[in-house]
This record gives C-alpha cells, structure tokens and sequence, in this order.
C-alpha cells in the first residue's frame, strides 16, 4: 500500500474519532443542562404543592382557632405574596425570600395550634401537618438536587477537552441556589407572645 | 395499613425540620460531636464538607441484649479511625464503583476462563484429543479414529500451539459460549427477575393513604435523587429489613418489613428509604441479577460436567476408542499429548475452582454495593446520622427472617436477613458473606461526620 493511502486512512480514523467524541460531548452537556433545567422546575412543583396545601390548612385552622384571626391572615398574605413573585433565575432571591416569609408564617400558625387541642385531634389538620412538613422538606431536597445537577452540569462543562466543545458551542455558566443573606439562612423566628 | 407502632407517626416530624434545609452549604458543615459513642472526639478534621448534618435526635446505638453497648461503641470508634479525617461520601462513592467495577471485569475473566476450561474438557474426554492425552498418559501411541481429525492437526503437531490444536478450537468456543450463554441468561433475569422476589417474600403494594408518612419520606427521597417514586411493598414480618428491586429506577421497587416500619424513626426512616433509592439509582439490582446469573451458570455447568466426566469420561476410557491400536501418530501426537494432559488438568482445576471463585467474587461485589449504598443514601440525605442509627437498630434484632427470606434473595436486603448479629459474629467479615460488616458500616457514616 502506498505511503499517500496509508496517510489518508490515519487521518480519516482520526478524523471519525473526533467528530464521534465531539458528538457524544456535546451530547453529555446538552443532557446536564437539561437536567439543570429540570431540578429547577422540581423546585416550582414543591413550591406550588405547598400553595396548594395552604387554602386547605386555613378552612380547617378556622374551624377550632377563633382567635387566630391574624396568624391565619398572615399566612395568606404571605402565599399570596410568594405566588406574586415569579420563579425564574433573575429573582431567585427574591423569591427565597418571599418563600421564606411564607415558612416563617406556617411555622407561627402550627405553633399557635399547639393551643387547641380539639384542631390537634382532627385527622385532617394532622394529615395536613404532615403534609406540609414533608413539603418543606422536599422544598428544600429539591434545591440540594438543583445544586447536584449544577454541579455536575459545571464539572463535565470545565474538564479539559469537554471544555472545547462547551467554549464552542456556548454552554454557559450556571449559577448554584444559594441563600444569600446570613438571615435568611437561619430558621425563621417563632414568637409565643 | 394504618400506622403501625406505638409512637405518633407525626411526631418526629415537629422537631426542627425548618431550621436545618437539606441545602448544602459548604464550609457550614460544623463538626457535631456524635451522640452514641461517649467521648468520641467531636471536633476534628474539620475539613470542607459537602454535607451539612443535622443534629441527631436519638443515639446511634440502642441498648440491645447480649452485647454490652461498651465493646460494640469501641469496635465502632476503632474503625473509625481507619478513614481520613477529611473523608467526604463523596470518596466513598468513588472508591466503591472503582472496586465493583474490578469485579465484573474479574467475574467476566472467570466466565471466559471457565468456558474454556469447559471446552477443553469436553474436547479430551468427549472428543478426539482424549487420544492423544491418553496416548501420553499410557506411554502408548495413539491414532485418532477420525481422519478428518487427522489432516487437520497432523502436519503442525510439533509446535506448541499446533500440539494443543486439537483442544484449541473446544477452548475457544467454550469460552465464547460461556460468555454468550452469561449474558443472555443475564438479560433474561433482568426482565422476569423483579417480580419472583416480590412473589416469594409476599410483599403487599401500599397506596399513600396506607401510610403517608412512608410515602412522604419515600417521595422526598426520590426528589433529593432526581428519581422518579418507586412502588412501596410491604412485608407482613416482624422481623426487621428492607430491600429494593426493579431493573432501573422507572421500574423501581421499595419492600420494607412491618416489623422495621413500626420501629423507625423519621429521619432514620429517610436513611433506609435513601440506601434503597441508591441501590435503584446505581443499578444495583441489574447488576447483581447479572453477577448471581453468572454464578448460578457456572456452579450448574461445572457441576454437571464434572458428573458427566467422571461417569462416561471413566466408560469413554475403558471402551473402543482406547484400545485402537495406532500406526503412525509419532512424535507429535506424543508431545502435543503432553501439553494437552497438562491443560487438561489444569482445565479441571479450574473448573472445579470456577464455582468457590464466581461465589467470592458475587459476594465480594455485593459488599461493595452495600458500601456504595450507604455513601449514596447519605448523598441524598446529607445526614449519616439517620442511616448510622437505623443501622445500629438493625444490628441488634437478631430474629432470622426465615420466612420471607433465602440464599437466593439474602443479597438484596439493607442487612443479611439469615445471619443476623450474634454476640460476637458479626464482626468477622467472611469473605463469603454478602454484606459488609454492620459495624464497619456504621464506622464509615459516623466517619462523615467528623
């Protein structure tokens, strides 16, 4: 076989290896990215799962507790004001923050009930305790998964040769969920007065 | 089913879950002293951690009978000591997939190895090589019956690799077919494999309304793993253990025993839910479906062809064939006689060690998942403390599950169902067993939180 044949054949393989490799990359980053996108929006489903929880909670609240009148306002309040705020990356903190408003005040209202021993032994203020509670939690494991997949989405993104691809076909930075203020990371503040 | 167990099912759930988000916050991750071992160091090796543990709401032992909780705490800060101080879930994961990773590459080593070993022996006692073996073995020359057999090996007899010509096609063919015969069995399993176990351990499918908590937990760990929720099982046993099933997590399964339900709390409920939803997450049940194929092929053909040697290779010996007087084999049928007795019998060796070597690798993987397990479930929870305490729980029940459970399905349960912790057995760690020591597993998480 001539020299020349053998040349090309090389350069050919190589040339199929990497467009394969740049192919599956791209690929890879465009699978991360999706899923970055998809912790994000598990974010907005727990948050509307807990709206949707809170209408529930208040008819029953108001039932027992007569004299809750303000607690119970301020929790509507203060769904209605993080429902107000819209979900996106732009007013991440602002919403964390309406949100956490809205734990500060649930946290106020379950604490109140701890006086009523009647709304106590209904079932359905207990499954809806729980529920919340869960809630909260998934709230928050939702994030850490949003975090995970940022992560993840961010390593494959700046490790040496994926790092071509990505600088080539604009896979940008993501940012981490982070709670920003010192403040608003602490627990929310339960007042017994 | 209704909440089982005498506490509130809603009560560890108001303790202060709103104060301690599952967020990873690095760098916030303060060293917590740990509540079940007394004067264990609490503050050191301070490093970055990826996780933010939340404060234990029980010790991570419980009084239990037999042994005295002194020498089980000390066991457990001894081996604490044999990981870094800066040791994240992170490194544990690393290391468990590289480990299992090199044991079904070794495991299908074996498979190919075992083939061949296969193919020589059916080529020497069932085919014509044997006489040319057996021609060395007696001194005498041999001609093999088959002149087809002949003009393919007779002119290239004197070269090493012509001398075991004769078994070379068998050896390479067995090992083909070992690994073919693996790996189809192996897909079979994946698909009629899940359901068996669910059958056998009379495993009942709950709905939310049985138990919300269960499913709460369960849904907050499937979020945490970006999973979509399993089906819950549960089983009618007092005893205590969970196992999860399914060949990837859209067919996910998770089967907790009532007696375990009852005995939970919810963080300690969230840690075992957490291992399970690991194993779904690393794949865990497809591949130890795979490697418990593999082994279960190999201890059946081994078996059987060691049989069938003994008893027609022996006849095949005394018959016709042997008695053939040759003419003119030569030197060469007397050398390549000599490599392929000695082939032969490596052959059998091998084939007799293939099924005790398949077992210790099955098992060796397997408490590499479980290790796996465990650094994942606290992955998804950042918090060690709730699986280390419900670990410890499990070590001391001691009733075997010998009703719902074998030594088919004992590999896929959170702890051995059958061997359950004696006074001191549980701290040797057999190779032949399918979990890794429970207090070796304690150690690790408690060693997170350092």
């Amino acid at each position: 076989m001539p020299t020349g044949t053998v040349i090309a054949i090389i350069v050919l393989v190589l040339v199929v290896v990497i467009v394969l490799w740049a192919v599956m990359t791209y690929n890879r980053l465009i699978g991360k990215r999706v899923d970055c996108d998809n912790a994000w929006s598990q974010i907005d489903v727990q948050l509307k799962r807990r709206y949707d929880l809170i209408p529930n909670l208040v008819e029953t609240v108001k039932g027992y507790a007569t004299h809750e009148r303000e607690t119970l306002e301020a929790v509507i309040q203060a769904r209605q004001q993080a429902i107000n705020v819209t979900s996106d990356a732009m007013h991440a903190a602002e919403k964390a923050n309406a949100e956490n408003q809205l734990t500060g005040a649930l946290s106020r209202l379950f604490a109140v009930s701890e006086q009523y021993p009647d709304l106590k032994a209904n079932d359905n203020f207990a499954r809806l305790q729980e529920e919340l509670a869960s809630t909260e939690n998934r709230i928050g494991f939702a994030r850490q998964h949003f975090n995970d997949s940022v992560g993840r989405y961010e390593q494959s993104r700046m490790v040496f040769p994926a790092s071509i691809i990505a600088g080539m076909f604009n896979f940008g930075q993501r940012e981490y969920f982070t709670l920003e203020e010192t403040a608003q990371r602490e627990a929310p503040k339960v007042s017994f007065s | 089913m209704s909440n089982t167990g005498s506490n509130d099912p809603l009560g560890p759930i108001r303790g202060p879950k709103g104060e301690q988000g599952p967020i990873p916050v690095p760098g916030e991750g303060k060293p917590l002293p740990i509540p079940g071992i007394p004067g264990m160091p609490g503050s050191q090796g301070a490093g970055e951690k990826p996780q933010k543990p939340r404060p234990a709401q029980r010790p991570a032992r419980k009084p239990g009978p037999g042994e005295s909780d002194s020498a089980f705490d000390q066991r457990v800060r001894e081996r604490i000591k044999a990981y870094p101080g800066t040791i994240t879930y992170n490194d544990l994961i690393r290391k468990s997939k590289r480990d299992s990773a090199i044991l079904i590459v070794l495991m299908i080593l074996l498979a190919a190895v075992f083939g061949a070993s296969i193919g020589v022996i059916v080529s020497v006692v069932f085919g014509h090589a044997g006489d040319y073996a057996h021609s060395y073995m007696t001194g005498t020359t041999h001609r093999p019956a088959d002149p087809k057999f002949d003009t393919a090996t007779g002119g290239s007899s004197f070269d090493v690799f012509g001398s075991i010509a004769p078994i070379l096609p068998a050896m390479l063919i067995g090992g083909l077919v070992g690994l073919l015969v693996g790996g189809g069995a192996s897909v079979w399993s994946f698909y009629g494999g899940a359901n068996a176990i669910l059958r056998m351990t009379h495993a009942r499918r709950i709905s939310k309304d049985d138990d919300p908590v269960l499913f709460n937990v369960c849904e907050e760990m499937a979020i945490a793993g970006g999973l979509p929720m399993p089906k819950i099982y549960i089983i009618d046993d007092d005893s205590l253990n969970a196992f999860a099933t399914g060949r990837d997590p859209e067919h996910g399964v998770v089967a907790i025993t009532r007696g375990l339900r009852a005995k939970l709390t919810r963080d300690e409920l969230q840690g075992v839910m957490a291992h399970e939803l690991a194993h779904i997450r690393h794949y865990d049940i497809r591949f130890s479906m795979l490697m418990a194929t593999m082994v279960g092929l190999i201890v059946i053909v081994s078996d059987g062809f060691l049989r069938a040697m003994f008893y027609s290779g022996a006849g095949h010996r005394g018959g016709a064939r042997v008695s053939t007087p040759g003419g003119g084999g030569g030197g060469g049928g007397r050398g390549g006689g000599a490599a392929i007795a000695v082939i032969f019998v490596i052959a059998i060796i091998l084939a007799i060690l293939s099924p005790i070597i398949a077992r210790l690798l099955q098992m060796a993987y397997s408490r590499q998942r479980e290790y796996l397990a465990d650094a994942g479930a606290v992955e998804l929870t950042r918090n060690p403390q709730g699986l280390a305490s419900a670990l410890s729980t499990l070590a001391c029940d001691r009733a075997p599950q010998k009703e719902t459970a074998n030594r088919g399905t004992a590999h896929m349960y959170i702890v051995n169902p059958l061997k359950k912790m004696r006074s001191s057995g549980q701290r040797k760690s057999s190779a032949f067993s399918s979990h890794p020591p429970i207090d070796d597993r304690i150690a690790r998480l408690l060693a997170l939180l350092r």
